[in-house]
């Protein structure tokens, strides 16, 4: 075996072009912590990207370097795009980063978590607060991007419910730096000109940093001030974003919304329908009723003979009547033998009976003498006899 | 009957007379009032569904406009 050594400069080589041939380390994504952050004078940002259990050293040069949007520092928590490759001189491999972001998922999502449980505590969630949604709103004041799928989404639902709905868009971007302050402003606007009887605030799907400006505490503060209603419609199904929690109703889906916040309108119509069917029946049913109390009254025999009742009367009178005259005959009849035996009586005990036996009644001065006494000589007395009196003389 | 009515209340009144309208103590006469009452108030509710005029409209700095749908 005859082997010739080779220079070290020879061996990096070829390992570079190991490196270099790999696709997949030309085009590596790679999530590390930053340390030993320099930023040269030429420019070039000299770092290591490390987890845990490891390290590789990175390099990203200045031409890449204006995309930045945050300055890298240690400690920070980065993705970075980029190609590994070896640096020949030093026999190191590293990555030559064209493009780095901050890891927002881990940085955003504690954001999330934080400013959800301050507001909660602050009472921002609370049912109490939660205003009623209308059920017949006039005017749908839509916060969203003026084009895309939310929109129309909303417009096609609405309209389908109610083809008469009033729709009032006012256009906010949805995404990016400002996006919250150009929200707070359209649900300031709306509830200053009392543009709308309920605001959709809608957004779809996306990634959490998408939908950030949903998660800002301006917009959850301005929701919760709102004095018109919202519904919140952010991001998919799935996607829970601060505004949903603050906002008097969460919808799934901005086409979700737009049925809470539109009535359908022929349920409307059936709903009316049916209330003037149940007054027809209702009425229907109190004249029945009322006729079934005339019948049963009519068919009492007051109404049904009038004169039985009368007979009834007259033949009770004549009953009485009739026991009247009988009564008083009675009473006469017995009067009039009482009578007859009081007369006879009387007659018995009469003093002119008396006269007829031979005795006679001595008066003085219209007065009954009883005793000789009583009577002295030249008193002139009445005798009187059962057939005359006489006139005469005491002797 | 008002014009300027608002819906929601006028719904609910719907109810309510649907409800009265059961009642048994009520006079024939007061069943009728209540069912022309009803009747109107069922008619206003439809007209103000059909006044309803459609617009989807977007509102841009100070100025309300059509909206374009594609």
């Amino acid at each position: 075996m005859n082997i010739e050594p080779i220079t070290v400069e020879e061996l990096n080589r070829y390992i570079k072009q190991k490196f270099d041939g790999d696709e997949y380390l030309n085009n590596v994504y790679v999530k590390g912590e930053i340390s030993n952050c320099k930023i040269h004078y030429t420019g070039h940002i000299y770092f290591t990207l490390k987890d845990e259990h490891s390290l590789i050293k990175c390099i990203m040069f200045k031409s890449y370097t204006p995309h930045l949007s945050f300055k890298p520092q240690d400690g920070m928590k980065v993705m970075v795009l980029g190609t590994v490759s070896v640096f020949e001189r030093d026999g190191a491999y590293q990555i030559y980063c064209k493009a780095m972001k901050q890891d927002g998922m881990g940085s955003l999502f504690e954001a999330y978590e934080k400013l959800k449980a301050k507001l909660e505590e602050e009472g921002l969630f609370s049912e109490a607060h939660k205003k009623e949604i209308p059920q017949f709103p006039k005017t749908i004041g839509v916060l969203t991007a003026e084009t895309g799928a939310v929109i129309r989404d909303i417009i096609n639902v609405s309209t389908r419910r109610n083809p008469n709905v009033h729709i009032r868009l006012l256009p906010v971007p949805v995404q990016g730096t400002g996006a919250a302050e150009k929200i707070v402003d359209g649900i300031e606007r709306m509830n200053n000109e009392k543009l709308a009887d309920i605001i959709i605030l809608g957004r779809g799907g996306g990634s959490l940093e998408d939908l950030w400006p949903f998660n800002e505490e301006i917009v959850a503060r301005a929701i919760y001030k709102s004095e018109i209603p919202i519904i919140s419609a952010v991001g998919h199904e799935t996607d829970y974003s601060i505004s949903d929690f603050v906002a008097d109703l969460r919808a799934p889906t901005p086409s979700a919304a737009a049925e809470l916040a539109v009535p359908n309108i022929s349920d409307v119509i059936y709903t009316i329908n049916s209330y003037e069917n149940s007054y027809k029946i209702a009425l229907k049913k109190k004249v029945e009723l009322m006729k079934l109390h005339y019948e049963k009254c009519m068919n009492l025999r007051v109404f049904k003979e009038p004169m039985q009742h009368i007979n009834e009367k007259s033949l009770l009178l004549d009953i009485s009547v009739k026991s009247i005259t009988n009564n008083i005959q009675k009473k006469l009849e017995s009067d009039k033998n009482n009578f007859t035996q009081v007369v006879s009586k009387i007659d018995t005990l009469s003093p002119m009976k008396t006269l007829t036996r031979g005795y006679s009644i001595t008066q003085k001065d219209s007065k009954i003498i009883k005793k000789a006494t009583d009577l002295k000589k030249g008193d002139n007395i009445s005798i009187t006899f059962s057939d005359g009196n006489v006139n005469a003389n005491i002797l | 009957m008002e014009k300027k009515i608002n819906f929601e209340d006028s719904m609910k009144k719907l109810e309510d007379i649907a409800r009265e309208l059961e009642r048994d103590d009520l006079t024939l006469d007061e069943s009728v009032k209540k069912f022309e009452e009803g009747m109107a108030l069922s008619k206003a509710c439809k007209e103000m569904l059909d006044e309803a005029e459609k617009k989807i409209t977007i509102l841009i700095d100070n100025q309300e406009k059509k909206f374009e749908t594609e």
